[in-house]
């Protein structure tokens, strides 16, 4: 498989800059250009910024595992100076780095003339202080911080605290809590191994702290259920404050149900008033006050229900989608197969399918909306179900945070959408 | 760079005309940029000698602008960079020119690696003081202002750190701007930079008026110890020692007390722990008659809060606190106010509770005087004693001696001995371990005929134990007994035992013999070295097993200084002769090195 496969994707805390992973360990940052008035189409177009190998595979030699080296995750650190920071995960190590701009270059030695030879000791009659002089714009990247060694299963979420200073990383199950400035520490603070680990009935798929309160996360598990935890209330968060469970419509079981059931993605929203699941077949808003059910649901393919089966036979059953909110949390965003994604606003309750594929549409044009013909007769530009490319999955998408922008990652592309200027 | 060129390996100058005594600057300066990181750090810590032969102009003008703006480059350079400038003031010419290392500094109090911008504010704040008033306001203050308003977090974190140091010597005008801004940080937009208005809350309030103390600070405390991000409330705790320094009692009582109160009650545990943390600190600062209506149950809260790191954070303050009370009447507070929660805390749930318990307990007897102790904490130190977790067992026992103090060690040794040899024989080592190191104190206190009768066999059996470390810890264990002891005990009790194990099938124990007599013979003399020990070694020369041969050789050099030089040439030599002789090759080298290092070769 190929080691370009996009495997995360998240813009930073401005929007001007993009980060994708890669599985072949790479970081590539997109940064926005400045909006320039002679080329009013390229509203800001995003180039490419920093490229980086962030991690490279390694081999556990107690476990005779090799630990691969695609990034799972990225989160940036909310800018505290003029360098940028972001967490980039693998399945076992978390990196920090930093991506800082150099446009000065030092000139002038002691030790040589200006074509680089050596001068003769016994010629240096001055000394010569180095001046710094403009160069071309050149930005690196560097490691600052590794953490590693703290997960024996594989990690699937990072999320930084709104304090700036810690993080959590979650893996099967456990979650631990990170200082962004010590790394050869954790604190545990959720595990749900069981004593006698043939008793393991489900596992921690996704984790996240709250936007604004520092005490506040959620993590989502394999059965569909959320779990919110106080970090106030007791050092080890094995108890829960809140729990999130729909209750299970006894008319839709099936073989498949549990496993369709299990939550891919889990995100607050930027108010932190809502958080929003994905489960295989629909999105979920619920509201932090009310455990007993979600407050919207919304269907992502729900024309896949009839082929679970079939899903099932090629492991498609078990792919996870993410999703993301809009800036203002008016729409949200989920991606699905045949390289469609999905756009739901949520006050219009209008939502819409779009493709992204470079065949189908030329860039700066208009996306056409999309459909799924379920049955019967098909229309002039639906497709059928049947159709559908279950290799182009969109796992990964962003939204900016305050802009209509966003970024869909379909296998090894990237695609870049914006509102249509009027 | 490429590697330059050494003095007097380059063409050699025609005439003679010209020194090289600038090269080594020179290769100093080049240096600064050089990619390895090594030589970079070490130009930077030899800055000043490159300021030197620059001068005070040339220093200014030029170096300190190139360093401004280098600052790409690892922690260490410029962690290292922030330090050499905090004495860099004689060499840009004397205390009128001090405000020419502000550039850099600011540079650097604005890097994100927190190691950096601490030293660079250190280095600001010592160069303070050698500004004038006027300098300092000319360019210190703009210099603070700058980096409080600047856009990123990182310069207003530096800024906190550098309030107290301008404003002593301010006009009242610039003072006022001062608090001002110091105002603002405290209510920022980022967790960071609260946390740091936070840290620096108390000792900016050292520096300021009373008046301002109580108009401005206090509000500015009370509102940080209700900041919606817990890392600032727990931080407001540490200030509110600093303020509370500062405050009469009713001030105290009105301004401060409240938000304390609230603080020990916060919902957040760690906030709680904090209080627990700081206690005695916080006992000292509000004086004893706010300690015994508000801080002590406070504490008694501590000790039996629901989260299990705050009762041991407390437990580990239970005789500080008892120790700090003023002594009238501080026997009855303890008993009746102290005593029952501490009570409770043997049995907590929480092994690390009852160790932090066990660690402290102790040293409430010489406070409680023999009677009190013999009734109420006996009980109690035996109860530990038998704890399951070995911890807590073993903090006990480390802290005997203030109990031989009050009420002598036989009302415990009773009980003390079933626990040294449950510890002695833990399955984990470095419980053993830990036992092991306590050996020695304990011999002491309890007397060499105790020691003898019941803790003698102890030792001996732990020279033969399967770990290596415990075997050493055990033989070093013997050397301070025999120090204690004194030789004629060694001779009497412990060298017939450790030298029968010379004949031990198993040839580890067989070493482990040599390793004793390396460690016995300076402590047991010549005699006993020379008419005992030695002919035991001598005969392990034969041993079948090069291990043990090689360390007889080892053996013979440490315990060679110590024996006479008789016994030397004609026992000795000849034994290292032959095993320099020996198959292997091991045994020959060491042979040979003792054979030099005797001088007998």
């Amino acid at each position: 498989m190929s080691a370009d496969i996009i495997s995360t994707v998240e813009f930073n805390y401005s929007g001007d800059l993009l980060a994708t992973g890669d599985k072949g360990g790479r970081v590539v940052i997109f940064q926005r250009e400045q909006e320039n008035k002679s080329r009013p189409h390229s509203r800001g177009e995003y180039n490419v910024y920093s490229t980086f190998q962030s991690h490279e595979p390694e081999f556990d030699y107690l476990k005779s595992l090799e630990i691969e080296e695609k990034i799972n995750k990225i989160r940036w650190l909310p800018q505290q100076n003029a360098a940028h920071f972001l967490l980039s995960t693998n399945d076992k190590t978390i990196k920090l780095w930093k991506i800082s701009e150099r446009d000065k270059r030092a000139e002038g030695y002691n030790l040589k003339d200006e074509d680089g030879r050596l001068r003769d000791p016994f010629r240096i009659t001055a000394l010569r202080v180095p001046k710094l002089k403009p160069m071309d714009l050149m930005v690196e990247a560097s490691p600052r911080r590794i953490f590693a060694n703290a997960h024996t299963y594989h990690i699937n979420s990072i999320s930084v605290n709104s304090d700036h200073e810690t993080y959590l990383s979650a893996d099967d199950l456990r979650i631990n809590l990170w200082h962004l400035e010590i790394t050869d520490r954790s604190f545990n603070i959720v595990d749900i191994k069981p004593v006698n680990m043939e008793e393991l009935t489900e596992v921690i798929t996704a984790a996240e702290f709250h936007p604004h309160q520092c005490n506040v996360f959620v993590y989502s598990s394999s059965k569909g259920t959320v779990r919110l935890c106080d970090m106030r209330s007791s050092a080890l968060c094995d108890r829960h404050s809140k729990f999130f469970e729909e209750p299970e419509d006894p008319s839709s079981r099936s073989f498949f149900s549990e496993i369709i059931s299990s939550i891919s993605d889990v995100k607050f929203s930027h108010s932190g008033r809502y958080m929003m699941t994905r489960d295989y077949l629909s999105v979920k808003v619920w509201d932090l006050n009310m455990e007993s059910r979600p407050v919207e649901t919304h269907q992502v393919h729900e024309y896949l229900r009839s082929k679970l089966c079939s899903l099932y036979e090629n492991d498609c059953i078990f792919d996870k989608f993410e999703c993301c909110w809009s800036g203002s949390d008016s729409a949200i965003m989920t991606g699905s197969y045949n390289n469609f994604f999905r756009m739901f606003d949520r006050n219009t309750r209008r939502d819409v399918t779009l493709e992204a594929s470079r065949e189908n549409s030329k860039p700066r044009a208009s996306l056409k909306p999309r459909k799924v013909c379920t049955g019967g007769k098909r229309k002039k530009d639906e497709i059928s179900v049947d159709s559908l490319d279950f290799n182009k999955k969109i796992l990964h998408t962003a939204w900016h945070p305050a802009e209509n922008i966003i970024a869909v990652a379909a296998t090894n592309n990237l695609y870049i959408f914006q509102d249509k200027v009027n | 760079m490429a590697g330059a060129a050494g003095p007097g390996t380059g063409p050699v100058a025609a005439g003679g005309d010209g020194d090289d005594s600038l090269y080594p600057i020179a290769v100093l300066i080049d240096e600064l940029r050089n990619e390895d990181v090594q030589l970079r750090l070490n130009s930077i810590k030899k800055l000043s000698t490159i300021a030197l032969a620059l001068g005070v102009e040339r220093t200014r003008t030029e170096l300190l602008p190139f360093l401004t703006d280098t600052i790409y480059d690892e922690d260490e350079v410029l962690l290292a960079l922030a330090e050499q400038l905090g004495n860099f003031t004689g060499l840009v010419g004397g205390p009128d020119f001090a405000h020419c290392l502000l550039p850099p500094l600011e540079s650097l109090a604005t890097v994100e690696e927190t190691v950096v911008r601490d030293k660079a504010v250190e280095s600001l704040r010592q160069i303070s003081q050698e500004h004038t008033p006027i300098a300092l306001e000319a360019h210190f203050v703009p210099l603070v202002k700058r980096l409080a308003s600047g856009d990123w977090f990182t310069s207003r974190t530096s800024a906190c750190g550098l309030f107290s140091v301008c404003y002593p010597r301010a006009s009242n005008a610039v003072k006022a701007e001062i608090r001002q801004h110091f105002r603002s940080l405290c209510s920022d937009d980022t967790p960071m930079v609260r946390r740091a208005a936070a840290s620096k809350l108390g000792e900016f309030a050292k520096v300021l008026e009373l008046d301002s103390v109580k108009s401005e600070i206090v509000p500015l405390f009370t509102n940080l110890a209700s900041d919606e991000q817990d890392s600032v409330r727990l931080l407001a705790v540490e200030a509110c020692v600093s303020i509370a320094q500062l405050l009469s009692q009713e001030d105290l009582e009105a301004l401060v007390m409240p938000t304390l109160r609230q603080a020990a009650e916060d919902k957040s545990w760690r906030v709680r722990y904090m209080v627990a943390d700081k206690f005695s600190e916080l006992q000292k600062a509000v004086g004893p008659k706010i300690t015994l209506n508000d801080l002590i149950p406070a504490f008694q809260n501590l000790l039996k809060d629901c989260e299990a790191e705050v009762r041991a954070a407390a437990a580990h303050k239970v005789k500080e606190l008892c120790e700090n009370l003023p002594p009238e009447g501080r026997e009855t507070i303890i008993m009746n106010q102290i005593l029952p929660f501490i009570k409770e805390l043997v049995s907590d749930t929480n092994q690390h509770v009852k160790s932090a318990l066990a660690s402290v307990i102790m040293g409430l007897s010489t406070i409680l005087g023999k009677e009190n102790t013999i009734e109420h904490l006996l009980p109690l130190f035996l109860a530990q004693l038998k704890d399951e977790c070995p911890e807590v067992r073993l903090n006990i026992i480390s802290n005997l001696d203030c109990v031989n103090e009050v009420i002598g060690i036989r009302q415990l040794s009773q009980s003390l001995l079933p626990a040294i040899v449950e510890l002695a024989e833990d399955a984990k080592w470095r419980v053993r371990l830990a036992i092991i190191e306590y050996m020695p104190l304990l011999a002491g206190q309890l007397g060499v005929q105790f020691f003898d009768e019941k803790l003698n066999s102890l030792c001996m059996a732990w020279l033969v134990d399967h770990v290596y470390a415990i075997r050493e810890a055990a033989t070093n264990n013997l050397m301070k007994l025999v120090k204690k002891f004194g030789t004629e005990w060694a001779q009497n009790t412990i060298v017939p035992k450790v030298l029968v194990m010379a004949s031990d099938p198993n040839y580890l124990h067989r070493m482990t013999t040599l390793f004793c007599i390396n460690a016995l013979s300076e402590a047991c003399g010549q005699e006993i070295t020379t008419k005992q020990m030695l002919p035991i070694v001598l005969k392990m020369a034969g041993d079948q097993v090069a291990n043990v041969r090689f360390n007889v050789a080892k053996s013979l050099q440490k315990i060679g200084p110590i024996l006479d030089t008789d016994a030397l040439q004609e026992e000795v030599k000849p034994i290292l002769q032959k095993l320099g002789q020996d198959e292997d090759v091991d045994v020959k080298y060491f042979a040979q090195e003792a054979l030099s290092v005797l001088a007998l070769a």
